[in-house]
């Protein structure tokens, strides 16, 4: 017995969990509005947002803990949006954890199986088979208290496994672990995740937890979804400003869009950029924006002709290199990356773009 | 399921509601609507009655004296045991608390063995100045105003502890960093923190000698207080004057509420739980001996009573007259009350009526409880109100409203007869308790993380799997010591069994009486200290249990 199911694609009920254009209302706030994604046996897709983004709340739809007010959530086809969440068989892990304090380890992951009715013997081989599976092997008689809280993870995604869930949704995995463990933590989860082989749903803050661990991003706000891509195409080709802006660091400035470049203009210097058009962006010569990340900018020396002129207002040593912000003309301040610790705070210097492409 | 929780929510809060509004609601608008009978009649009847505004008066003045000296005992205990360390201080605080675990009527007694006319002090004092009659009389306002003092100074002290245990010692640092006088800390720092807590606890005070009925029925001598005027009015069968009494009792009490709430209505701020602060060495010699002396004169007061209840209840029946000290002493009393079918049968009686009204205090409150925590429907304010309102009625008005009501059977009206039945008096003493066990419960469910329930379900469980495996063990610790705080009340209750008790359920309380009026100081002693010693049992239990548990 593995605690930890392959794939079961062909098994019954196995299959593509889906929100079909889910809304939902808290009288006049609508929380998540018409949302649709899908996520395939074995993907890993993460619903991500600013607070209020309403990423939890779809979470719980897809839970079964919210009721859609318009909309269905399938799984394989088949709609379960009126299936109460103890009939969904999804697995769930909560973001504070959510394990019994007043059961020990193996009894909180035996939980899923005791509510099966499956007998005791059973139910605590299997629950150590879990433990064993997530790295907690001869834990399972330790109190919850006594946990650290990566292992309190571990034990929530063990008991979410050993039900042999036929998704597996996760709120804010990571959030409740220090810096470090964090780190590993995002390559275990992926790990584990995948094996499992069934589709996982997990909301998170945190991009970069969300780039570590997920297959697709969905990106949120303020109940609408932005967009649905790979992290790469959401930093590399961001469909709107909202989503350049939230993804990953840079400054959103004005721009003339003339197809495959656009002409930003900074305090009178106008430079053409390469760009990556947005999917589904048809009218070229209009108005737009482009993100100037730091890592595709450059300090050039003083007087080059078409860079843009700035002073150094912060200097910051970012590990192998440098960040400096530098408040150009017009008020436009950018973060710029160098190899280079030459420039120092109040210097004058001059900012010039890579070659690209931009966004 | 949204739609099916609602209405799983309203499966179990439907039936909850309506228990609570038929036994806590009806009565009372049973009594309202009783007091209008006649129409205005009756309440022209109280206004033109002298004895009856005299009782309106007696009844307030009492509660704001009983308030103010409660405060006056219990803030500086508070501050001293609290902030001073001096030799005896563990024993102080060991024996602070004592006078709660006195029955209501108990307390009385003991007051009255040891400072009525011929109480123990009484005689001392009367011994030493050489005097020929008994230097005071524990009689009227004063002496009620004493007992409750004595009684419900606990409450003020415990709050005040509690906040002091919770103050931010910095503050006071912070105070004095920036030049305040010790002072000057404590009028503008120290006490305007503590204000919720003083201002709950008065509230509290307030409250409990409003409803009051021991005190005023054994000291009051011919004072008129409205708990008691409301059982004079339905002993002489007034009741459309009792009606009216007791709603104006119940609007006293609203009233006070309502005032407390508004006092309190700036304090936004709470204390923060950095604790921590050390007690304080008293330095000077001369100050830790007086100190030292007075805590144990204190420690003296408020253990006497127990004491001398105690030594009461070896006195043989009808021998103390004049004595500082019963001067015979016998076992005779507590054999009678083992042997004595007809004096046994208060304490099988109380037992039984505290067993059956706990037992329902936690099914209902239990329930109440989860559906005010982790349920949203449209009934849950109601909820809430019905849960906290028989906290907010005086005792006198609960038991005559359930005499207004349950005194016959009409199904039409909602009525069945159980005046003169056993179950009259738990159901008085389950309604009583329903704000003390409903608290309790709710403050275990709320440190319970909500989304507990969640993964029950999630993972499969059945509603019924989660309350048993889940919900039930996070309420538990409220559950056992509501449920003990019921039934330590219940066992011991007074003032609405005086009005619905008959000869066959009795209670413990009403016998004691009955020994007093009898002069049978011995054998009304022997039972407080067995009703004493239940109450220790009572709680020598829950520990156990809830050690063997947890």
């Amino acid at each position: 017995m593995t605690a930890a199911p392959r794939a079961r694609g062909a098994e019954a009920g196995a299959g593509v969990l889906a929100l079909n254009g889910v809304t939902r209302r808290f009288g006049e706030f609508t929380a998540v509005d018409n949302v649709s994604v899908e996520v395939g046996p074995g993907e890993l897709l993460a619903l991500v947002g600013a607070s209020g983004s309403g990423k939890t709340t779809t979470l719980r739809i897809a839970a079964g803990y919210e009721q859609p007010d318009a909309g269905t959530v399938t799984l394989g086809g088949a709609d379960i949006t009126r299936v109460p969440p103890e009939r969904r068989g999804f697995g769930m892990v909560f973001q504070h954890y959510a394990l019994f304090p007043h059961m020990p380890v193996e009894e909180n992951v035996a939980f899923g199986l005791e509510a099966r009715r499956v007998s005791k013997a059973e139910r605590l081989e299997k629950a150590r088979a879990a433990l064993d599976a997530v790295g907690l092997s001869g834990a399972g008689d330790r109190a919850i208290q006594s946990l650290s809280g990566g292992e309190q993870q571990r034990v929530a995604l063990a008991r979410a496994l050993v039900i042999e869930p036929r998704a597996l949704l996760l709120d804010e995995p990571l959030s409740n672990l220090d810096p470090t463990l964090r780190q590993a933590m995002r390559d275990d989860l992926r790990a584990m995740l995948r094996r499992v082989g069934v589709p996982a749903l997990f909301v998170t803050h945190d991009q970069e937890d969300a780039f570590a661990i997920a297959d697709r991003i969905a990106l949120l706000k303020k109940g609408k979804l932005l967009q649905v891509g790979t992290p790469e195409e959401l930093y590399e080709a961001p469909e709107s400003r909202e989503v350049a802006a939230f993804i990953g660091r840079g400054t959103m400035v004005p721009a003339i869009d003339r197809g495959t470049t656009a002409s930003v203009i900074i305090g009178g210097q106008t430079r053409e950029l390469n760009v990556n058009r947005p999917k589904g962006m048809s009218l070229p010569y209009g108005k737009a924006f482009v993100v100037l990340r730091p890592e595709a900018l450059e300090l050039v020396g003083q007087g080059g002709n078409s860079a843009w002129p700035g002073r150094v207002v912060n200097r910051r040593f970012a590990g192998g290199v440098i960040v400096y912000r530098v408040e150009l003309a017009g008020g436009v301040t950018v973060d710029v990356e160098s190899a280079s610790g030459n420039a120092h705070e109040d210097d004058n210097v001059a900012v010039a773009p890579t070659k690209g492409p931009f966004q | 399921m949204r739609s099916s929780f609602r209405r799983q929510s309203w499966l179990i809060a439907f039936p909850v509601i309506l228990l609570l509004l038929w036994t806590v609601v009806y009565p009372n608008a049973a009594v309202i609507a009783g007091s209008f009978e006649n129409g205005l009649g009756h309440w022209r009847e109280f206004a033109a009655s002298p004895a009856d505004r005299e009782a309106l008066w007696t009844s307030l003045v009492i509660s704001v004296a009983s308030v103010f000296a409660s405060l006056a005992i219990g803030v500086p205990l508070a501050f001293l045991l609290g902030r001073f360390n001096f030799p005896g201080r563990r024993l102080l605080r060991a024996v602070a608390t004592l006078p709660a675990a006195l029955p209501p009527l108990v307390g009385v007694i003991a007051f009255l063995f040891l400072y009525g006319e011929s109480g123990l002090i009484t005689r001392i004092v009367q011994r030493i100045l050489g005097m020929q009659e008994a230097p005071w009389r524990l009689k009227g306002v004063g002496a009620i105003v004493f007992v409750h003092a004595y009684t419900m100074y606990v409450y003020v002290f415990l709050f005040v502890s509690a906040g002091l245990e919770r103050f931010d010692a910095t503050l006071d640092e912070a105070a004095s960093g920036l030049g305040a006088s010790t002072w000057q800390r404590l009028r503008r720092v120290t006490l305007p923190l503590l204000m919720p807590a003083v201002g709950g606890s008065a509230l509290l005070v307030f409250m409990n000698a409003l409803g009051s009925f021991s005190a005023p029925y054994v000291f009051g001598g011919g004072l008129r207080v409205l708990s008691t005027q409301i059982l004079a009015s339905k002993t002489n069968g007034a009741l459309g004057l009792a009606y009216v009494e007791t709603t104006v009792l119940a609007l006293s009490a609203v009233a006070g509420l309502v005032l407390f709430r508004w006092l309190d209505r700036k304090r936004r701020y709470t204390l923060a739980s950095k604790g921590g602060r050390k007690r304080r060495e008293i330095r000077s010699r001369r100050i830790q001996i007086l100190t030292s002396i007075a805590a144990a004169i204190i420690v003296i007061a408020l253990v006497l009573p127990h004491l001398m209840v105690v030594l009461v209840s070896f006195a043989r029946d009808g021998v103390w007259t004049t004595q500082v000290l019963p001067p015979e002493y016998t076992f005779e009393n507590y054999r009678r009350l083992f042997s004595e079918s007809e004096l046994w049968r208060p304490i099988t009686n109380s037992v039984s009526m505290a067993l059956v009204a706990t037992a329902g205090n936690l099914v209902v409150c239990f329930l109440a409880a989860y559906l005010i925590v982790f349920r949203k429907f449209a009934g849950r304010g109601l909820l809430e109100l019905l849960v906290a309102l028989p906290w907010a009625i005086p005792a006198t008005a609960i038991a005559l409203g359930l005499a207004a009501t349950f005194n016959r059977n009409d199904l039409f009206s909602g009525r069945i007869l159980l005046v003169g039945t056993f179950w009259i008096l738990p159901l008085a003493y389950f309604i009583r308790d329903i704000p003390l066990v409903a608290s309790a419960v709710e403050g275990s469910l709320r440190q319970m993380d909500a989304s507990l329930e969640d993964a029950a379900r999630g993972l499969g469980a059945s509603w019924l799997l989660t309350m048993r495996r889940v919900i039930l063990p996070a309420a538990r610790p409220g559950l056992v010591a509501g449920g003990l705080l019921a039934a330590v009340t219940a066992v011991g209750e007074f003032v609405a069994s005086v009005v619905l008790y008959t000869h066959a359920n009795r209670p413990i309380s009403m016998e004691i009486l009955a020994q007093l009026r009898a002069l049978a100081f011995g054998t009304a002693a022997a039972y407080s200290v067995l009703l004493i010693f239940l109450v220790l049992l009572m709680t020598l239990a829950a520990r156990s249990f809830e050690e063997r548990l947890a």
